[in-house]
């Protein structure tokens, strides 16, 4: 069981930096909860992810919410979503005014931008250890066959991610069982 | 009442909403501004550029304000507890169902399948991030910032906290040089 101070930090963390919503801090959690605190391996965090991706509602709590629940139970799951959504509403509230005269500062606008290239390459590492994983886990002919067939689904054909992950997690059930 | 309709209004953003807070925007309008007529389409894109000039999920930051500027602190209590708690029951659920049978071999297929499925979409996310970098930066911009978030990051095994607060901190303090890039782009586009 983590103590539950790892988990207020955890998610305080991504919950503080993550410029440009939810999504941007996928990788911020990644980096804790895998590789500071090794609550989790890189594929039961895909597998959070996936099943995250495929419910509704706002990513970042989803994640913080379960993992949070897995560590340290009902407790660590209100600190958890504590961590990733109260700074951001506080600053939000008691900054408001403050706000109001720099919203349309081109400095405010930049923030958010110049982060965005950081956050591709979180992204990115995170991808290579998702494909790595992958690969050992897998096998290189599965991974291949299922990069392929989602790809098309989701870029070409416009499937829903949650249809793209329920026909992998069917696929996986009946042809990758070991 | 107002209580009920703000817990109503999240409700249905929070479980709508599929892809992340960005996705469920449109929706936080359309319930607030076309529905329930608590603000109007400014005072929404008010908040919403608020909202984006601080850190942390966007879906909760809205919620919890907007919540709190209808109906004070119970309102932005309600607001964000319909947004994210159906859907973090639904996760714990599923998720500790999966954990239940995890040494069957069949859930060890599903659990390995799914692993590029997820790599696919990370993937577009960071082509996303980069593309919306490109367009903002301009080609030159982006690939130097890359460049260096690579180097500190996975080189030098900075955490990634730190390299956005040094950019951030950067931002803040360059006052000139930041006008002058927003004139050269300004140009550039005009060219």
């Amino acid at each position: 069981m983590a103590n539950l101070w790892h988990i207020f930090l955890a998610f305080f963390i991504p919950g503080i930096v993550g410029y440009g919503g939810g999504p941007a801090s996928i990788p911020l959690i990644e980096n804790e909860v895998v590789q500071h605190y090794h609550w989790l391996t890189v594929n039961e965090f895909s597998r959070v992810l996936a099943l995250g991706n495929s419910l509704p509602g706002p990513i970042a709590t989803k994640m913080a919410g379960y993992i949070g629940f897995e560590q340290g139970n009902i407790l660590g799951l209100v600190i958890g979503l504590l961590a990733t959504v109260a700074p951001s509403i506080l600053l939000m509230i008691v900054l408001l005014k403050l706000l109001d005269r720099f919203k349309k500062s081109p400095k405010v606008k930049r923030l958010t931008l110049l982060i965005r290239p950081t956050i591709a390459v979180l992204l990115a590492v995170m991808t290579y250890e998702f494909l790595r994983s992958s690969f050992v886990e897998g096998g290189a002919f599965q991974t291949v066959f299922l990069i392929i067939v989602s790809f098309v689904l989701l870029e070409r054909l416009k499937i829903h991610p949650a249809f793209v992950i329920l026909g992998s997690l069917c696929y996986g059930a009946i042809f990758m069982a070991s | 009442m107002t209580l009920w309709h703000l817990c109503l209004a999240f409700l249905r953003v929070g479980l709508l909403g599929y892809g992340g807070g960005p996705s469920s925007i449109p929706l936080v309008h359309k319930e607030v501004v076309d529905k329930y007529g608590w603000m109007t389409d400014d005072e929404f894109g008010d908040v919403l550029a608020l909202g984006n000039a601080l850190p942390g999920p966007i879906a909760t930051k809205m919620a919890g304000y907007i919540g709190w500027r209808i109906a004070g602190f119970f309102g932005m209590l309600v607001a964000l507890f319909a947004t994210i708690v159906p859907t973090i029951i639904l996760m714990v659920i599923l998720l500790t169902f999966l954990l239940t049978f995890q040494d069957k071999g069949w859930v060890k297929g599903m659990t390995h399948a799914v692993v590029p499925v997820v790599a696919v979409m990370l993937a577009t996310l960071t082509w996303q991030f980069f593309s919306k970098a490109k367009e903002g930066l301009g080609w030159w911009k982006a690939i130097v910032l890359v460049v260096i978030s690579v180097v500190l990051m996975e080189g030098v095994g900075l955490h990634p906290a730190i390299v956005i607060l040094a950019l951030l901190v950067y931002v803040l303090v360059m006052p000139n040089k930041t006008q002058q890039s927003e004139v050269k782009r300004g140009k550039s586009i005009d060219g």
